[in-house]
Parts: C-alpha cells; sequence; structure tokens
C-alpha cells in the first residue's frame, strides 16, 4: 500500500483552523508572582496573550493622598519589593526636590551605596530566576544567599530587610554603625568570587546560550514606542540610564559604564544585568573609597527626630518632634517630577502639593507597568516555554505593576 | 533643563498653535506647558514629529482633579532623549464632560495609561481602541481618584476628622 492510500483528506469545510485558550496564572509557580495571561495557542506555539492586572492592586495613590510625607515612605517600599531602598531613596529625593534641600555629600555617597547594593539584589534576583526558568537551578540556589547578605546589611542600616523605610526625608536618620561597614567590606570581598561562579555557569553555556538567544526579542525603536527603561532597553540597544542622564545623589562623581546589549532578547537582557552588578561594585567600591565627611542628615529640622535628650531638655526639639510625629510640617506648594534608575527602569515620582500636611495628588510612574504592554507583541509566535523566560527575564514585579 | 529650553519649545509652539497654549512656565526647572484639550493631539504629534524638538519618548500619562472638583485634567511628561529635555503638558477639561483624544496611535505604551487614568478619573480617550478598566474590578462603579471618594468610610461616626487629615 502506497503512503498516499493511508492519508485521509476530510472534507474542506472542517477544515477551520482552531486555537486553544489556555490560562496562564495567576496563581503559576513559573510567573513568579500573580500575573495571569490568557493565551490563544495553537499547539504549543503563541498565537496572542491577554494580560490581566490588578490582582494584588492597594491603590497606593489614594492612599498616599492621606498620609503625611514621611508616612509615604513604607508605601513606596512596596511597590517594587526586589529593590525597596531604591524606591525609598527616589521618594525622598522627590520630597528634598520639592522642599529645595541641599544634601550633604557624605548622606548622597550613603545613598549611592544603598542603591547600588539594592540594584544588586534586585539583578541576583532576576538573573538566578531566568536560570531556574531555563533549568539551571545551581545559580539559583548559590547566589541567592548573597542576597541574604545584601539584606543582613539593610538590616544593620534599618532594621529591616524586606520593606526597608531606609533613611529618612534628608538624610539618614543616623551614622552607620561599625558592623554595617564590616558586612559591607566582606560582600565586597567575598561576592565577586561567587558571581564569576556563576557568570561561568551560564554566561557561556551552550545550553543557556540556545535557550535564550532570540528569544522574546525586541527591536529598540519598539522598545522606545513601548516606553521601556532600565536594563531592558539597554539590552535593546539605547543606552539610556537616569544615572548618566540626569544625575541625582552625586552620580556624576563615579566613573561607571553602561552595558548596551544588541538583540533585545532574554540572553541580552541576561548579559546587561549580569554586566551592571560589576559596574555596581566598582561603584560601591569608589564610594567607600571617597566617602566624604561631615553631617548624614541635611539641615531641615523639619523631617529630622531631634535626639531624644534634646526632646526633654529643649522646647524647640520637643516642638519639632512633636510636629514630625504629628505629620505638621509645612510643605512649599508646588509640583515635581523626580525620577531614579530603579531595578527595572525609570522610577518616576511626579508630587503635587498644595501646601497641606498630605500630598494632593501623588503619581508613580512604574517602569513595568508601562513595558509589561509590549509583552504580547515579544511573545507573539513562540513557544510556551519561551513565554516563561521571556517573562522573567523583562523583571516585572507583581508589586510594581498593580501599585 | 532651564529657561532656554522653555523659550526654545515655547517659541515653535506659539508660532504653530496661537491660542492652544493657555500658559508657559518653568516649575521646578521643569518646563510646564497648558494647553486646550481640542488640540491636544495635534499638539503631541507636532512635537513627537518635529525633527527639532523631536520629544520622541512617552515617558507618563496621568490624571488629577483640580482642588476645586470641577474640572479634571490629564498630564503628559514627554522625554527627547538625544538632548536630554523633558517636558510636561497639561491639558483640563470638564468634570462632566471627561473626553480628550487618544494618544495611542502616537505611542503604543500610552495604551495602558490611559486605561489606568480612565480606570482612576473617568476620563474617556476618544478613539482608544480596548478603553476599560485596568487595575480595579469591572464592576466598579466610581472613579475611585476623584476627591468625592474619601479614602475610610464616610459613614463612620466614632472618628473625629477635624483636627487631622484631610
Amino acid at each position: 500500500m502506497s503512503k498516499k492510500e493511508n492519508t485521509i483528506t476530510p472534507p474542506p469545510d472542517t477544515m477551520e483552523k482552531e486555537y486553544s485558550t489556555l490560562n496562564l496564572g495567576p496563581t503559576h509557580p513559573a510567573t513568579h508572582g500573580i500575573f495571569q495571561n490568557v493565551l490563544k495557542m495553537d499547539g504549543e506555539t503563541i498565537h496572542d496573550a491577554v494580560p490581566t492586572l490588578g490582582y494584588i492592586h492597594r491603590a497606593f495613590e489614594k492612599l498616599a493622598e492621606r498620609r503625611p510625607y514621611a508616612q509615604v515612605t513604607p508605601i513606596t517600599d512596596r511597590l517594587n519589593y526586589c529593590s525597596s531602598p531604591i524606591n525609598n531613596m527616589g521618594w525622598h529625593m522627590t520630597v528634598e526636590k520639592l522642599l529645595k534641600a541641599e544634601i550633604p555629600k557624605r548622606a548622597e555617597y550613603m545613598r549611592v551605596i544603598v542603591m547600588e547594593l539594592s540594584r544588586i539584589a534586585d539583578h541576583i534576583i532576576c538573573n538566578t530566576i531566568i536560570g531556574q526558568d531555563t533549568g539551571a537551578t545551581t545559580g539559583f540556589l548559590y547566589l541567592f544567599q548573597w542576597r541574604e547578605h545584601i539584606y543582613d546589611i539593610f538590616e544593620g542600616i534599618c532594621g529591616a530587610r524586606l520593606t526597608t523605610n531606609i533613611g529618612r526625608i534628608g538624610g539618614f536618620e543616623h551614622e552607620w554603625s561599625q558592623t554595617v561597614w564590616d558586612r559591607i567590606d566582606s560582600f565586597l570581598k567575598k561576592f565577586p568570587k561567587e558571581l564569576t561562579e556563576f557568570n561561568n555557569l551560564l554566561e557561556r553555556n551552550k545550553i543557556f546560550m540556545d535557550r535564550t538567544i532570540k528569544c522574546g526579542p525586541i527591536s529598540s525603536e519598539r522598545a522606545l514606542e513601548y516606553g521601556f527603561t532600565g536594563p531592558n532597553l539597554r539590552a535593546a540597544g539605547v543606552d539610556y540610564d537616569v544615572r548618566v542622564a540626569t544625575p541625582y545623589s552625586s552620580y556624576q562623581d563615579f566613573e561607571f559604564v553602561i552595558p548596551v546589549g544588541t538583540g533585545g532578547d532574554t540572553y541580552d537582557r541576561f548579559t546587561v544585568r549580569q554586566e551592571e552588578m560589576w559596574q555596581s561594585l566598582s561603584i560601591i567600591k569608589q564610594a567607600i573609597k571617597n566617602m566624604p565627611g561631615g553631617p548624614t542628615h541635611a539641615d531641615i529640622p523639619d523631617f529630622f527626630l531631634p535626639p531624644k535628650q534634646e526632646v526633654y531638655n529643649n522646647m524647640e526639639a520637643l516642638i519639632y518632634h512633636f510636629k514630625i510625629v504629628m505629620g505638621e510640617t509645612e510643605i512649599p506648594v508646588g509640583e515635581v517630577y523626580n525620577c531614579v534608575e530603579g531595578g527595572n527602569g525609570e522610577l518616576g515620582f511626579y508630587l503635587i502639593s498644595d501646601g497641606g500636611r498630605t500630598p494632593f495628588r501623588l503619581h508613580f510612574r512604574r517602569p513595568c507597568f508601562i513595558y509589561y504592554q509590549a509583552y504580547p507583541e515579544m511573545i507573539r509566535g513562540g513557544l510556551l516555554s519561551d513565554a516563561i523566560i521571556t517573562m522573567s527575564s523583562m523583571n516585572v514585579i507583581a508589586g510594581e505593576l498593580d501599585a | 533643563m532651564s529657561k532656554a529650553h522653555l523659550d526654545k519649545v515655547n517659541e515653535k509652539l506659539q508660532a504653530k498653535f496661537e491660542g492652544a497654549i493657555l500658559s508657559a512656565e518653568l516649575l521646578y526647572d521643569f518646563p510646564v506647558f497648558t494647553v486646550k484639550t481640542e488640540q491636544i493631539h495635534e499638539l503631541l504629534s507636532f512635537l513627537k514629529a518635529d525633527p527639532e524638538l523631536n520629544f520622541h519618548f512617552l515617558t507618563d500619562i496621568t490624571g488629577m482633579q483640580t482642588a476645586d472638583e470641577k474640572q479634571l485634567g490629564v498630564i503628559y511628561h514627554l522625554h527627547n532623549m538625544h538632548s536630554n529635555i523633558r517636558i510636561r503638558l497639561k491639558t483640563f477639561f470638564d468634570i462632566n464632560k471627561p473626553e480628550i483624544d487618544t494618544a495611542t496611535d502616537l505611542w503604543p505604551c500610552a495604551n495602558w495609561m490611559e486605561r489606568e487614568t480612565y480606570d482612576f478619573f473617568g476620563v474617556r480617550f476618544k478613539g482608544h481602541p480596548n478603553l476599560k478598566r485596568i487595575l480595579n474590578v469591572d464592576e466598579m462603579d466610581i472613579f475611585p481618584l476623584r476627591k468625592e471618594y474619601p479614602l475610610e468610610d464616610q459613614t463612620r461616626e466614632d472618628k473625629e476628622d477635624k483636627m487631622f487629615g484631610r
């Protein structure tokens, strides 16, 4: 019997193409957060995707309208909770911009250390999870403990680990203890070796490269149209970094390289983050080496709790203490937009003040809320397994996405 | 960003859209333009397409309500990455007729930003391909960021808010 006779030819009107619908999420273990995507599948190929948002929406912008300025900081913790200190610092700097406060160099350098440490923590999470999703569990287990060491440093500075509420408007509430400096030193000494090991494990690994190159790519033009910022935009080949474009917190004093990718695919996003970790380490070293002396807080008594001794013995200090705790501080009328380079892009704060004790309107420009829109376009035509690693390489954080 | 940038953009806009620019000022070193709602789409496409201004990157779209609660506003942040200039466009309209042209045909990223603005303020973007709620539940029948909806339950009588809070 020839092969031809064996094939069945169904009548032409039964040949209509059909897609199957697949719900990826909201609580799928591979999506690392509460994301839902309703996928239209053609076999194992993705034909279309519709993301659903808002599963952990907590109305931060509304909450902020009833909170005094200092009490908004804990809200910002919960945006991108993988790098809370950057969010905290971004908010502090927004208020300082409104107050036109001048921050001492020492406080700015200390902020740079904290921000770069949390950038490393953020990138550790993202990059190890890309490895985890491609099947390389080893890197995840090895490098994740270094995130714990970074959290130990934060714990020494402010007492909290994940949702930090680190620093104050104007700088830091007190000088860091010797333990903190020792922990930073030991981190700087030991971490590079482990990072190199992780790098060797994945960066030139044939399996990993085959898996990630040309997976979920986006061109630089499309990335700009979609409002990409941060490592994802740089992976697509645009060298835009807020730290360089509009330096804040003395970033102009440091020398560092902005790594840029070419293809905008998962591999480029991975390597850009990998290189950024090295650059962050170098920035921290420079900051420690050139650390200036002086106060750690700006001269804005409205936002700096006076020492307890003075509160008990000095009337002015007592008044300030009361005013700060009750949130009855004087704020100028105005509107500012301030942005910082967050773990996954340009994190902006648009603040309108009418002179009241709370913001009149506060809007967070959340980077991943804006670039997550490109996700359906990036995974269209690819495999389901590629969609998973594309999402983890985009570093979409549920808390920031849903605010 | 400085006065020179403000003047440069203002000059170009005044030449092209006389009467549409209600005010141009520098707020905290940030050029801010208040413009008429009817011409917002033409303005945005001009700012994007003009080779000299080249505001090719849409940083943000958000909404606000004015203090007298009678008007809603939409605020655009645009960015020219090559010369590193940012501007802010503000436009206000009556709260009873909250309609404005969409920017989704200029920037695909405007899609969710406008949906978010609709979700929280009820601004209807004309021509938006999929204008529905994004963060709140579909069944919600209020626009929660408007000032008429206070954060706490207003039927409570055990809390005296006269001294503290709005």
